[in-house]
């Protein structure tokens, strides 16, 4: 089994970038490609997840490098980015756009993209897909009844949440920390995960993720040609610090063992499904 | 030269202006096609034999000549494509119930799809001009592959609504709250709440461009080659 689909080169990154290392959520790839993109002029628009008040999550067309940087971080629940796609197009007139998103969402994209019936004049306009990790997601409802009862710490005071080390961490402004086992967290996920077997965005043109790099830095696939020579322009400019996957802990292999994971507990699933007759994406 | 045909049934022309929308794409298609009838852009009276039928709008029961022309194109094409929502699935004419103010009177509208037999059907009010050069495309180069969603459409799929992504995805726990199906719609009939579609069901005009476009509903292989 294929466990990242096709890519040509896969490196371990880092912004250089001081603004947004502060807000990032890992190496910041996402946000830096975003505002390298913008100033460069190879985009004039993206869309983010902003945070909307105590980590509900938003889709917002961001058009410039501040309201990236408003955007950055995860938010562990779910955010229909491809929902102001259009709007990016008609409303803001966005020619070159950027758009990040889970693994289901990069899907969505390329489906749009092949066959776009509803999306008049949108495909060409679409210049960069970033897709990041991606193991389940939480209906907010869910998450915030995993940070205030497991956690027991309140949604306002929220600055950070994190999934790593198989814990999922909450950092609070008080400075504290913490941690609950993930496997507390299972029961909240939302169900249309489980038969989603897209670990690492592998439609992506660039995909990036914490898992597999050292903390603060983020595991980076890169997929397409034109993904390569921004990347490559980045890298040249100083935009992001750049290490061969090979010489960092923990390594591809953790990537492989995760991605692996999720395929056949999912694939499983799809089948169980498919036994009681229930629908199944195909 | 592949001989097309742009066949107008009840309908607003919305989808000739996509076809018509394409620019520069268009005439590369034009380069390898022939339109042969066209009451729009074509002067020609009777419809000729053909390889491929572009039909717009839905057939009106009411109407024996709408039946024939339906019937005609199905005896002079080889390839029948239903063109756009109304054709595919009925779209907005779905709603007509008759007493309108004009006469004859025209009370109920069909789809072609549920007339004669159909061979692809593009939804969308209107489908988008680069869908419609797609399946042109595919159809001249014979690529079954890509077409194979649109023949199962003209199959299956004469009834569309926003409902299709509540009963088919976020009923079976499919819906991963996308966004895809709100961008599509082309009345904005859908708003995202929770992450998941709800349905203005005042703004559907039943096109079926949310439920084509759900990656949880149909994911064509062909789409995982990205380079
Ligand atoms: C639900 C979820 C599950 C994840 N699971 C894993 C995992 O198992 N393993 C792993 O290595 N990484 C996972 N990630 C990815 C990881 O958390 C980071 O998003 C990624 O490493 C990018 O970090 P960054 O510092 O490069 O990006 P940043 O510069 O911090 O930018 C992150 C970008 O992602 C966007 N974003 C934030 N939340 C969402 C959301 N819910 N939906 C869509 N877009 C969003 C933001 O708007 C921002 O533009 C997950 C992310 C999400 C949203
Ligand atoms: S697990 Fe799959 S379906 Fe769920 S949010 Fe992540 S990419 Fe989407
Ligand atoms: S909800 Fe919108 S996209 Fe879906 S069928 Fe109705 S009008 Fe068309
Ligand atoms: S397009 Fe996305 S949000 Fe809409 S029903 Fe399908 S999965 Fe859900």
């Amino acid at each position: 089994m294929n466990p990242f689909g096709a890519y040509k080169k896969v490196v371990s990154a880092r912004s250089t970038l001081k603004e947004v290392l502060k807000k990032a959520q890992d190496g910041g790839i996402v946000s830096t490609a975003f505002i390298y993109g913008l100033e460069n002029n190879l985009l004039d628009g993206v869309i983010v997840a902003d945070n909307a008040g105590e980590f509900q999550a938003v889709p917002k067309v961001a058009t410039t490098p501040e309201e990236v940087l408003e955007a950055a971080g995860t938010k562990y629940t779910v955010c229909p980015n491809i929902s102001v796609l259009k709007s990016a197009v008609r409303e803001y007139g966005c020619e070159k756009i950027g758009v990040v998103g889970t693994p289901c969402q990069v899907r969505a994209v390329r489906k749009l993209m092949k066959y776009p019936i509803g999306f008049r004049h949108v495909p060409d306009k679409i210049a960069l897909i970033i897709g990041i990790f991606c193991m389940e997601n939480f209906p907010y409802q869910g998450l915030k009844l995993i940070v205030e009862e497991h956690c027991g710490v309140k949604m306002e005071d929220v600055v950070k949440m994190d999934i790593g080390k198989g814990k999922f961490w909450v950092y609070t402004k008080w400075g504290e920390t913490k941690a609950i086992k993930l496997k507390e967290t299972h029961p909240y996920e939302q169900i249309a995960c489980h038969v989603c077997t897209d670990y690492t965005a592998e439609l992506a043109d660039i995909s990036t993720g914490s898992v597999g790099s050292p903390d603060g830095w983020s595991t980076v696939f890169i997929r397409t040609a034109k993904a390569e020579e921004i990347f490559n322009k980045m890298v040249e400019d100083g935009y992001l610090e750049v290490k061969p996957i090979e010489e960092v802990k923990p390594g591809l292999g953790l990537v492989e063992k995760l991605a692996k994971t999720k395929k056949e507990k999912n694939m499983k699933e799809i089948g169980h499904r498919k036994e009681l007759g229930l629908p199944v994406p195909y | 030269m592949v001989k097309v045909a742009h066949v107008q049934l009840c309908s607003c022309c919305g989808c000739l202006v996509s076809l018509a929308d394409t620019y520069e794409k268009l005439l590369d298609v034009l380069n390898s096609i022939e339109l042969v009838y066209c009451q729009t852009l074509a002067d020609a009276r009777e419809i000729p034999e053909c390889d491929i039928a572009l039909v717009e709008g839905s057939v009106c029961l009411d109407d024996h000549h709408s039946l024939e022309v339906a019937k005609e194109v199905r005896e002079k094409a080889k390839i029948v494509v239903a063109l756009g929502a109304c054709a595919a699935t009925g779209g907005v004419t779905r709603y007509c119930r008759g007493n309108q103010l004009s006469k004859p009177v025209h009370s109920s509208f069909s789809p072609l799809t549920e007339v004669i037999k159909v061979d692809l059907a593009i939804p969308g009010c209107p489908p988008s001009p680069e869908a419609i050069v797609s399946v042109i495309t595919a159809a001249l180069n014979g690529d079954m592959e890509y077409l194979q969603p649109f023949a199962e459409l003209a199959e299956n799929g004469s009834e569309a609504c926003g409902c299709d992504v509540i009963n088919k995805v976020v009923n079976k726990s499919l819906c991963m709250g996308c966004g895809t199906c709100a961008s599509a719609c082309p009345t904005r009939a859908i708003e995202m709440l929770d992450g998941r579609p709800n349905i203005l069901k005042e703004l559907c005009i039943k096109c079926g461009a949310c439920s084509v476009q759900c990656p949880r509903i149909r994911f064509p292989e062909l789409i995982e080659k990205i380079e």
